[in-house]
């Protein structure tokens, strides 16, 4: 083998016609083919034709085949009749093959960077547009509900034992960490307070209303918006990825009939349940740690149940209501809006849990005001 | 392009049994497939095709016997002597298996950037080459989600043969495609193989391709879970010693036989 360096060369045979010479190996890391080198050499005015000779070369790869590609484009846009000959057969039938079908000259869509999304309006628009898609969305869930209660409905109930499987006793580890620990804090919290007043006893009724009232639902909420929300959506995305949903909407079903009511009725089945745990163990959570503040078991058994009273009970139940149906609408919305790839798929579990997020705190706050103004 | 072809089969599966647990799937497959041959895999449905497939990528072990490339003993490898082997295959899997959310021209440049020297130019020229050779040249930008599903089987071909391989694997590479698309895959499988020298292996059963480009071929039957016949599927049509392999490559008959039994049938 001869040692010519791998590269070309433009020879200007006359005011028409140039002669580009290829020579030596083009493969992999020679860095023969660089097309900007080549450009800043030829002027549309000077070269009418161009004839590419191949009779040099030695070894070729892709590296060949793209910079014949890339002379081709340039001078089909700058009008130069190119010609070539001793070109290696297989390359010359790739570049044939490669240049059967004109390029697409129309680029894809705009792309937004990541800077646009964070603009005010921007994140408005998104926020509204996810408003509105769960308000329409919400709606349909009534629709469906209603013709469910007329007896009219196709929802499908052989699932809805394993979703309340998945919603119920699967989710009870967790909610009984955050639970107690929950508990455990608010009585810290409490005490260390009520203590420097001699009233360390009212942790009991610190720890009984604030996870009766609020915590108790609040952080079974949020797990569940987790784990269960996130679920659903991932789900029904990937249904809608597998076009499992096209073929329920095509038999002439609704896929909120079919795929959302049993998954909503099942959080809403468990919720309440899931709540009545975590309150009783955020008490006993609570309990542990009064106890190691020399309060009493005895002592703050007694006091939790003065302080207990069935509105607090109530409240907190009626939440748990509240939070599940707006659980299972974030994630089943954000699920069958999905788009049908697995980044779509990602984007929905996402979307599902911090809308879930929100809501809840929203719902929480109108909740407590409406509370408050009622006095219960 | 090509490297020195060092002599023997390419591809060299010896005594392969394939099993699910104790379920056999298939067993006893011995074959070659000789360098630059376009080899098809076929058999019926659920016969274990992809199965084969699979196993000769090494996605699936096998319950007994080897497969080797180029003399060299895949199955018995290494890790790091696997993946120098795979470095020179190019795959295209059934539904694609395009990243959703990398655009095609990141698709393709990404085996360039994981296993090539070229510099980010270079990659960025034979992104657009790959993507023209089959025939979306311009299409850089998009998304796998935003274009139809034969464009994904092509922009799969060519992140596939990004790397310039010497055995490109490909299963069912026209289900689901239109005859006029399918053809023009074929062409292009056709081309490459051609162009480049490379060693094909197909998993399919669309009979025109198989008759448009295959040159050699191993049927797995479903019943007697084995190959039952090995050889170029034009002369199997017409020689197969197995009834199943004939049927098969004919549809199931004759198409005069067929016209015969209906009209006998309705008299």
């Amino acid at each position: 083998m001869s040692d010519t360096p791998a590269g070309f060369r433009l020879v200007q045979e006359n005011d028409k016609d140039a002669l580009l010479v290829l020579s030596g190996a083009w493969v992999q890391g020679s860095n023969a083919g660089d097309f900007a080198a080549l450009d800043g050499q030829l002027h549309p005015g000077t070269v009418a034709r161009l004839r590419i000779d191949g009779e040099a070369l030695l070894q070729w790869d892709s590296t060949l085949v793209a910079f014949l590609l890339q002379c081709h484009d340039y001078c089909a846009t700058a009008g130069i009749e190119l010609t070539s000959r001793n070109l290696p057969p297989g390359a010359a039938r790739l570049l044939e093959l490669a240049t059967t079908v004109p390029p697409r000259q129309q680029a894809a869509g705009p792309r937004g960077n990541w800077l646009a999304s964070l603009h005010p309006f921007q994140l408005l628009r998104n926020a509204t547009q996810i408003l509105r898609e769960s308000l329409a969305f919400t709606g349909e869930v009534s629709i469906a509900l209603t013709r469910l209660v007329t007896g009219r409905s196709n929802t499908r109930f052989q699932d809805f034992r394993q979703f309340v499987y998945q919603a119920g006793p699967e989710a009870l580890g967790i909610i009984s960490l955050t639970s107690v620990l929950v508990g455990m804090i608010l009585a810290y919290l409490g005490a260390v307070q009520l203590q420097q007043f001699g009233a360390g006893v009212y942790v009991a009724d610190l720890v009984s209303i604030g996870i009766l009232r609020e915590m108790g639902v609040l952080m079974t909420a949020v797990v569940m918006a987790g784990r269960t929300g996130a679920a659903y959506a991932a789900q029904l995305g990937t249904m809608q990825t597998n076009q499992e949903i096209d073929a329920i909407t095509t038999m002439g079903v609704s896929p909120v009939e079919f795929l959302v009511i049993p998954r909503l009725l099942a959080l809403v089945m468990v919720m309440p349940l899931l709540t009545l745990y975590a309150n009783l163990l955020g008490i006993v959570g609570g309990g542990v740690v009064a106890g190691g503040m020399g309060i009493s078991p005895l002592q703050y058994v007694s006091q939790t149940e003065s302080a207990l009273a069935l509105n607090h009970l109530a409240v907190g139940l009626a939440k748990s209501l509240v939070f599940a149906v707006l659980i299972a609408v974030a994630g089943c919305r954000a699920g069958i809006n999905s788009g049908r790839s697995s980044a779509a798929v990602g984007d929905a579990a996402t979307a599902a849990v911090v809308t879930a997020i929100v809501y809840l705190i929203v719902a929480d706050a109108g909740i407590n005001i409406l509370c408050q103004q009622l006095g219960i | 392009m090509n490297s020195g072809a060092a002599p023997g089969p390419h591809i060299r599966v010896r005594g392969l049994t394939m099993a699910y647990g104790s379920f056999v799937i298939q067993r006893d497959l011995s074959f070659d497939v000789g360098r630059g041959d376009i080899f098809v895999i076929m058999g019926g449905s659920g016969c274990g095709k992809s199965t084969l497939l699979k196993h000769m990528l090494g996605l699936i072990e096998p319950a007994a016997g080897d497969i080797l490339y180029s003399g060299e003993n895949f199955t018995g490898a290494s890790a790091q002597q696997r993946d120098a082997i795979r470095r020179r295959w190019g795959i295209t899997y059934q539904t694609g298996g395009m990243f959703s959310a990398m655009t095609l021209a990141e698709n393709v440049a990404l085996p360039l950037q994981l296993y090539s020297k070229y510099s980010r130019r270079e990659i960025a020229d034979i992104v657009a080459y790959k993507l023209a050779l089959v025939g979306l040249a311009g299409y850089q930008a998009f998304y796998p989600a935003e274009i139809s599903g034969g464009m994904l089987k092509r922009a799969a071909l060519a992140r596939a043969i990004a790397l310039d391989p010497e055995i490109l694997f490909f299963d069912e590479p026209s289900a689901g495609l239109d005859p006029i698309s399918s053809r023009l895959l074929d062409d292009l499988i056709y081309e490459l193989k051609e162009s480049t020298g490379a060693t094909v292996v197909i998993v399919t059963h669309e009979l025109p391709s198989i008759f448009a480009i295959a040159t050699n071929s191993v049927y797995l039957d479903a019943a007697s879970r084995t190959m039952i016949d090995y050889g170029d599927p034009a002369w199997l049509r017409d020689h197969s010693q197995q009834p199943v392999v004939r049927d098969f490559l004919t549809r199931g008959g004759s198409p005069a036989k067929t016209t015969a039994a209906r009209s006998s049938h309705h008299e």
